[in-house]
């Protein structure tokens, strides 16, 4: 019969089905963050129950690190006993830790695939919903709590039910500045906040095996917003070329054995899906979110809708957003004058991010009065970049560039913005108060983000280059 | 984890969807390891913008001060993984929360703290909520895991469904990864095989040589 890939990577890493009825799935790599771990290490330590494989465990400092350059563990206040207890549970179980001044020291989701910690068809967990980043990658990626963090790390495998799957089919070819920030919002918009609950999703389509792996990984970066298990794209050329030669991906002849193996990854032909979703992304324009939940969302050239045309049980949640935001139906969000630009995150904080945002930036400078943050993804991102200038273009037009880490996307490091504040963001999540109290967040890509920096108001990138031409 | 078997107490009605991890347990600026759980729980949604109670929230009406169970909407729990969104219940005596539907890690970190997930057919889940609201907190409900059963003010008992794994593991409290080291040597036995047929899979720290 045939099969869908995440059934045949689900099925290769089935180790047992317990009593429960609940499957064990082993997990190749596991990846911890200091905001979480240092609960489930002294969890463990009670139960005096080792750490199964410290050699498939990494150790990252990304949530509470402070993005000021020169920081140290109190630069912000609040990390220091976050970033102490990682480093000594990292230690005592002995887990390779990537610290605050390592050389690769950066997000989770953004270090574990530059650094070839992940492969296609791997397993891959995270203690944060941000996990199936890497599914861009071609691996099988899982979020979880405190308890199945500490549960990997005592057994290596996870005990889950099995999801149901979903296709997400992306034809089409995407116009300029039309980035896959643009095709995740809008597919959230379409599938809604919990339309993928419950599922695996692949993503598949002309539009997917065009698009090159960091944009693969801010798709599935974004699959968590509409409640999905976690999303994957199967493994092509142009995933092999970007891993060969990362320090911890398989070498010569268990290179050649892996990417054998590798090619095989694909789901066959007629392999039955429990549900389907097309979109033609040839005609989708750069988006926004309008509200305050991640599939609230618009074309650049829309109008934010009147919940009294939303169908009921939208409404509500409509009116209140607005009310938050502070926007009436009818508006068009381009135009409107912002106090604060984000680029960052695990969704958008790659070296391909910070060079198209940088391109929109080159020769002009930040509205006065706007406040614009770059926080590079990883300090290899942020050496990478500097390396080719980027650093002196975004502070060149006023931005500032920050040290590696999640920065304003969680508020976890101090770094927020004031309350009113109207905050346009490459994040993902633009939920009440968390980019700080009151703050207005607009999701965007990092190319409409950059273009709102350098006007003030949020701009519509296409226009901007438009002039430049 | 403490055994589930029943649990009685207030119901609260808190009849929204989507309510996400961010709202439940929100960062605060100054994050501590060991945060009280209890004042964490709706933190923001409790003040108001000078920092005092706001009398309307739900959880500060007086008749609400001692939770025992929420009643709320779709999507409960979305958002991130943090299971502080649970800890904040459980330190509050919320050991039942009533939904729609909950988001999957939320659901999951539920039943990693012995917190009962209740999702009712949708017709009971009408009745159940107007009841709730009627009861206004002046008396309390019972939640019996082993009957599946939910009463108290206001009309017949309620049955609910739930999966009889989950069930399993609530009532007798079982210790997640004791039940999985039963499968140690399956684990091992799997680690074997893949280091013959898939190699690059058990190996990861010493790929960098």
């Amino acid at each position: 019969m045939p099969q869908t890939l995440f059934d045949k990577i689900w099925d290769r890493h089935l180790v047992a089905r317990r009593a429960d009825g609940r499957d064990l799935i082993y997990i190749d790599r596991h990846v911890l963050h200091e905001l979480h771990a240092p609960h489930a290490f002294e969890q463990l330590e009670k139960q005096e129950r080792p750490v199964r494989r410290p050699d498939l465990t990494f150790s990252m400092q990304d949530h509470t690190v402070a993005s000021k350059p020169g920081r140290n563990d109190h630069s912000n206040p609040s990390g220091a006993a976050f970033l102490k207890a990682m480093r000594e549970g990292s230690r005592k179980n002995g887990i390779r830790i990537f610290d605050l001044h390592d050389p690769e020291q950066g997000i989770s989701h953004v270090v574990a695939p530059e650094l070839g910690m992940v492969l296609p068809g791997a397993t891959h967990a995270v203690p944060d919903s941000h996990a199936s980043t890497v599914g861009g990658l071609g691996a099988l990626a899982f979020g979880c709590g405190t308890s199945e963090l500490a549960h990997i790390l005592a057994t290596q495998v996870m005990a889950l039910k099995r999801p149901q799957r979903m296709l997400i089919g992306l034809e089409g070819q995407l116009g300029a500045h039309v980035t896959a920030k643009d095709v995740a919002l809008r597919i959230i918009a379409e599938l809604g906040v919990a339309g993928a609950r419950g599922h695996v999703v692949e993503y598949a389509g002309t539009a997917i095996r065009a698009m090159p792996i960091e944009q693969r990984m801010t798709l599935c970066n974004l699959n968590i917003e509409m409640g999905g298990r976690s999303g994957f794209v199967a493994p092509d050329d142009k995933t092999f070329d970007w891993l060969a030669g990362r320090p911890y991906a398989p070498k010569d002849a268990m290179w050649e054995r892996a990417l054998t193996h590798w090619r095989t990854l694909k789901s066959d032909d007629g392999a039955a899906f429990d549900r389907e979703h097309l979109l033609d992304c040839s005609t989708l324009e750069p988006q926004i979110t309008w509200g305050t939940d991640p599939s609230q969302v618009l074309g650049i050239s829309g109008q934010v809708p009147d919940p009294a045309a939303l169908e009921q049980g939208r409404r509500a949640a409509a009116e209140s957003a607005l009310a938050y935001m502070g926007l009436a139906p009818g508006m068009t969000l381009a135009g409107l004058k912002v106090d604060r630009v984000f680029i960052g995150s695990c969704t958008n904080s790659r070296l391909p991010d910070l060079k198209a945002a940088a391109e929109v930036v080159r020769g002009r400078r930040v509205a006065a009065g706007v406040i614009a943050i770059v926080v590079p993804g990883s300090t290899t991102v942020k050496r990478e970049a500097e390396a080719i200038g980027l650093d002196r273009v975004f502070r060149d037009a006023g931005f500032s560039w920050g040290e590696s880490g999640c920065s304003m996307c969680a508020g976890g490091n101090g770094d927020r913005g004031e309350p009113g504040e109207r905050c346009v963001s490459t994040t993902n999540r633009n939920f009440e108060h968390r980019q700080g109290p009151k703050v207005r967040t607009h999701l965007v890509s990092p190319e409409t983000a950059a273009a709102t920096a350098v006007t003030g108001r949020i701009a519509d990138v296409r226009q901007l280059s438009a002039e430049r031409a | 984890m403490q055994p589930f078997t029943t649990h009685t107490g207030i119901a609260v009605p808190f009849l929204k969807d989507d309510v996400n991890t961010d709202h439940i347990a929100p960062v605060q600026a100054m994050r501590a390891l060991k945060p009280d759980y209890k004042a964490l729980l709706f933190m923001r949604a409790r003040q108001r913008d000078d920092g005092s109670e706001d009398p309307d929230f739900v959880l500060n009406k007086p008749q609400f001060r001692n939770p025992g169970i929420l009643v709320t909407g779709q999507n409960f729990g979305a958002g991130s993984s943090r299971e502080s969104a649970v800890w904040s219940m459980l330190a509050n005596n919320i050991l039942v929360i009533v939904a729609h539907s909950f988001a999957d890690i939320y659901r999951e970190n539920c039943l990693q703290n012995g917190l009962l997930p209740v999702t009712l057919a949708p017709v009971d889940a009408e009745t159940f909520e107007a009841r709730v609201i009627a009861a206004n907190g002046a008396a309390p409900f019972t939640v019996d895991l082993e009957m599946q059963r939910i009463s108290g003010p206001g009309g017949a008992d309620i049955v609910f469904e739930i999966a009889a794994a989950d069930r399993m593991r609530l009532l007798e409290g079982l210790d997640d990864i004791g039940l999985t080291l039963k499968h140690a040597d399956e684990i091992k036995a799997w680690e074997a095989r893949m280091a013959a047929a898939q190699t690059w899979l058990q190996t990861a720290r010493e790929q960098r040589g």
